[in-house]
């Protein structure tokens, strides 16, 4: 079957406050850079549109009905997915492979800082019966469960939560979008004030607002349209249980980042990720997930992710280097359009446009995002750089 | 989209299940989506094991009221571990669930797809109409102070003015519509009405009287979507997919001709494209066009292009959409009759087809022989037709 | 569902409640999300809200096309080209449709009836066509739930009615409704 590929990418904002545009103005910027990218026209070369976001994101009901005009959608297939971008972005491939579509544009965006009550909007997303009535202090309070589990199953202790999140944000000073970068130490970081325990202000990755637009095309048509396609070799995602049943959650793991890993290695043909890929852009919207995913995604033995880490081996000239964008710790939370930044930064680097923390000659990535709490819906992309494609 | 030529696996419907639609129901929004799932599931024969990939659709979140409403809805729905997409496109949520099944299917990700829609409107206070107040710009409209009747209102007055239909020739939809919902099993305002109960109702917003509107329900629907070599294992008359259509226009509705959807024509075109077919009014043996609103359905009949623009009215005077008829339309009774929970009315639309297309439509059959259905939704501000073509 | 009778083999699932059976549910939870925004109107609708402000109605032309948009947006939806050139629209229009409401936001009945519709607006020298066109939303006074009745409205030839100055605010509602042109 034939793969898709990305063969062009456009973004706006990635900054913590926008308000010299609104959302849709901020979409049309991104889709602009994106059309010029691939050199395409959108209102002739596209086949559909897919957009990625949630009602209460927005503030509007039916959110879907303002995706079109900005992405150039207008009386074209267009349609929003509720979910990550990287999901629209599996939806878009699985067009492309129909066969009836030859180029499908996906677009993400987030503007957290149009949201007046974020915390309550959490909170509206947990279950109306068995947790809401419960009036958790805290709306993410499982961001913090799962670090305590994580902590007691691994005998890794707070000093290797705040080394990913030292090092995260250290790397972010040589990435231009990287609004939360700072130059931090460990012990900064473990005294900071504590948000909820064991994570401290540090460990929990800020919100940045964010638009993200992605030409994908049908592998023949990339290479005829585009010298530096990027593939997609494989795109699984899963779910592991419903908001409302957290009580079936495997704390401290993150079982639907293993089935979606799976799911994309299998259609990549990859057996041993650490040896097939280059980098990764892993979760790390809090500190110990980004450990968490490197075990569920077979980067890191079970229950050795944070030995290995404290090692040294996946800094940026260590064995396999991950997240060398910063991560959302240093580049922050765009809600829906999350997986995409990450997925963005993963396209620079293997056509080697990443500028100051660009690797030396990658050509394959893994991309691992997850929707955040409280779902537990995770996604994974395996992609290859231009020169794998010939 | 471009014509492929080269199908190797064709898409088919293999099962379907609904729950009652009614106004209030014990059950929780999960609860019912896990109902429609088993019945769809018991239809087929098969159990959650044999189910690879999930896709839900529900509309507003605000109707459940919970933030991400998929991810609560995923096991509920049976994705449990395993794929779960949730699709969304406003009113046209319900049939576009089953073109997103289509393509999970179509392009060998997943051989076996549930297809589930829910809504639980009932439970949104004081009145499930005031979740529609978000459903506007927030700048340019909201201040107004809008209620989601005007705007049906204002195409229905277009509606009228161009095409020269009244008021009570526009009834005989909901009277058509309430009387073929007395066979459905689910329907929660089947009725023997007149034209003047419809006219004599209370009226809300002029032309719109209450009986011109669908219901406020709850209720779910879930289909069985499976790639041919599965399909053909599963059953022996597998209902196929033969063409998806979907097209979004601009958000500016008020910016825009009201009295004909252009944007049904044009994802009905899509369909009918990949379908090979040419001549819908002729093709096509049954359809389910969507209709939240008497005149809605004689927009989207226009829209379908199986009856010239503005001789929708005419023809239904006729005779012509009844059960019995040469074009029978909504035989399931459709949104007025069955009733509206907003995704799941959709998807149910598209079971009605599969029912019908496989001749276990029982009372509700339609009179003549059928090999082709049409199934539509529409949605967002005046916006989104969402289209599927179903063969036997 | 399925079987010749078309009547399921076992009666669909679903438990009805009237709406006293639902109100008394044990453990009924009764929930008011708060979700409160700041939305950003963004370059063109704020500019299009500063001349409300000074009581004119502001449009934005696309220049590859020419086509005139009211309210104004930053590109054009079907070239996909930012717009550029700002003009003033005199305001007048037609109406397009109207209706007569006899309910509010929350479905709770009005003691006078409303009347809202679409204004075509006047948007000379401009590309228009019979399906799109400049316009705006709006509520209609100066005309009889007759008249909409009667079809005489639609066509109606009409201008905005805006509030004193020192009222507006830079909203939609600096314009009061649109009523007839005298005369």
């Amino acid at each position: 079957m034939e793969r898709a590929a990305i063969i062009g990418v456009g973004w706006y904002g990635l900054r913590p406050t926008t308000p010299e545009v609104s959302f849709r103005e901020m979409v049309f910027e991104a889709a602009t850079r994106a059309y010029e990218d691939a050199g395409i026209d959108p209102r002739q070369d596209v086949d559909a549109f897919l957009s990625a976001q949630e009602d209460f994101w927005e503030g509007i009901a039916i959110a879907d009905e303002f995706a079109p005009e900005p992405l150039g959608g207008v009386l074209r297939p267009t349609v929003t997915v509720a979910g990550d971008g990287l999901q629209a972005l599996a939806n878009a491939v699985m067009l492309v492979q129909t066969g009836f579509f030859d180029i499908v544009v996906v677009e993400a965006h987030g503007k957290p800082s149009d949201i007046a009550s974020l915390g309550e909007i959490y909170e509206f997303a947990l279950d109306p019966i068995h947790h809401r009535p419960v009036k958790p202090a805290h709306p993410l309070f499982m961001m913090a469960f799962d670090a305590q589990a994580y902590m007691m199953r691994t005998g890794a202790d707070p000093s290797h939560l705040a080394l990913v999140a030292a090092e995260n944000r250290a790397r972010g000073l040589r990435n231009p979008r990287a609004s939360y970068a700072a130059k931090i130490s460990v012990d900064e970081v473990l005294e900071a004030e504590t948000i909820m325990d064991p994570l401290t202000r540090y460990d929990i990755a800020g919100y940045v607002d964010a638009a993200i637009v992605l030409v994908v095309a049908r592998e023949s048509v990339a290479k005829k349209l585009s010298d530096k396609p990027v593939f997609i070799d494989g795109i699984g995602y899963a779910t592991e249980t419903g908001t409302g049943t957290l009580e079936w959650h495997s704390w401290g793991r993150m079982p639907s980042m293993r089935v979606a890993a799976m799911t994309a290695y299998a259609q990549a043909g990859i057996g041993d990720p650490l040896s097939s890929t280059d980098f990764a852009e892993v979760e790390d919207r809090a500190s110990h997930y980004q450990l968490i995913a490197l075990e569920e995604l077979g980067l890191a033995p079970e229950d050795q992710a944070h030995k290995l880490y404290e090692r040294g081996e996946y800094e940026l000239d260590g064995y396999y280097p991950v997240n060398p964008s910063g991560g959302s710790l240093a580049m922050g939370v765009a809600l829906e359009a999350t997986g995409l930044v990450r997925l963005l930064e993963a396209v620079l680097q293997l056509r080697g446009e990443a500028g100051g923390h660009q690797l030396d000659g990658v050509e394959r990535a893994i991309v691992a995002s997850w929707r955040g709490p409280p779902t537990t819906t995770s996604m994974v992309a395996v992609l290859s750089g231009p020169e794998m494609g010939f | 989209m471009r014509a492929n030529l080269h199908v190797k696996d064709r898409v088919g419907i293999v099962g379907a299940g609904m729950t009652l639609f009614r106004r209030r129901f014990l059950e929780t929004p999960r609860e019912l989506a896990w109902e429609a799932v088993k019945q769809a599931l018991d239809s087929a024969g098969l159990t959650l094991r044999d189910i690879d990939c999930v896709v839900i659709g529900t509309a507003p979140d605000a109707f459940d009221g919970i933030h991400m409403n998929g991810e609560y809805l995923a096991d509920g729905a049976g994705g449990f571990g395993k794929p779960v997409d949730r699709i969304y496109i406003g009113g046209g949520t319900g049939v576009m669930v089953p073109i997103s099944a289509w393509w999970h299917a179509a392009s060998g990700h997943c051989n076996t797809v549930l297809a589930v829609a829910e809504e639980k409107m009932s439970h949104a206070m004081p009145h499930p109409q005031y979740v529609f107040a978000y459903i506007w710009d927030p700048i340019l409209e909201r201040p107004l102070g809008p209620n989601l009747i005007w705007i049906f209102a204002m195409e229905m007055r277009r509606y009228m003015h161009k095409c020269g239909a009244k008021k009570e020739d526009i009834a005989l939809v909901s009277v058509k519509n309430k009387r073929n919902a007395l066979d459905h099993p689910a329907a929660q305002a089947a009725a023997n009405i007149t034209v003047d109960d419809v006219l004599n109702s209370e009226l809300l917003v002029w032309p719109v009287n209450r009986l011109d509107i669908s219901p406020v329900s709850d209720g779910a629907v879930a289909l069985i979507i499976a790639r041919e070599k599965v399909a053909r294992r599963i059953t022996d008359s597998p209902v196929w997919i033969e063409g998806v259509g979907f097209t979004l226009d601009n958000t500016h509705w008020y910016n825009r001709e009201l009295g004909y959807p252009r944007y049904v024509e044009y994802a009905a075109r899509m369909a009918y494209r990949m379908a090979g077919i040419e001549r819908p009014w002729k093709e096509i043996d049954v359809a389910e066009p969507y209709d939240p609103f008497d005149y809605k359905e004689l927009h989207h009949i226009e829209g379908l292009q199986l009856a010239p623009r503005c001789q929708a009215w005419k023809l239904l005077k006729e005779g012509y959409f009844d059960r019995d008829g040469e074009l029978p339309t909504s035989p399931s009774g459709g949104l007025l009759g069955v009733g509206n929970p907003i995704a799941a009315a959709g998807l149910m639309k598209v079971a009605e087809l599969f029912w019908q297309l496989r001749y276990e439509a029982g009372k509700r059959q339609v009179k003549k022989p059928v090999h082709k259905g049409v199934a539509q939704a529409w949605g967002d501000l005046m916006q989104a037709g969402t289209v599927i073509v179903l063969g036997n | 569902m399925s079987g010749e009778s078309g009547k399921p083999k076992t009666p669909l699932p679903g438990t009805y409640l009237k709406r006293d059976e639902y109100m008394k549910l044990p453990g009924l939870i009764k929930y008011k999300p708060v979700a409160r925004y700041l939305f950003s109107a963004g370059q063109a609708q704020s500019r299009f809200l500063h001349g409300l402000k000074e009581g004119k109605i502001l449009g934005v032309m696309c220049p590859s096309c020419g086509r005139v948009y009211v309210p104004p947006r930053a590109y054009c939806e079907y070239c996909h080209t930012p717009t550029s050139e700002w003009v003033e629209l005199p305001g007048t229009g037609t109406i397009h449709t109207a209706v007569v409401s006899y309910i509010a936001t929350d479905r709770s009945r009005l003691e006078e009836p409303e009347i809202v519709g679409v204004i075509r607006l006047d948007a000379p020298g401009y590309k228009e066509d019979q399906y799109e066109f400049a316009g705006l939303f709006h509520k209609i006074c100066g005309v009889t739930p007759e008249q909409v009745m009667d079809g005489s409205a639609i066509g109606m030839r009409v201008k905005p009615r805006w509030k004193p100055a020192e009222e507006r605010t830079g909203s939609v509602t600096d314009i009061e409704c649109f009523e007839p042109v005298e005369g």
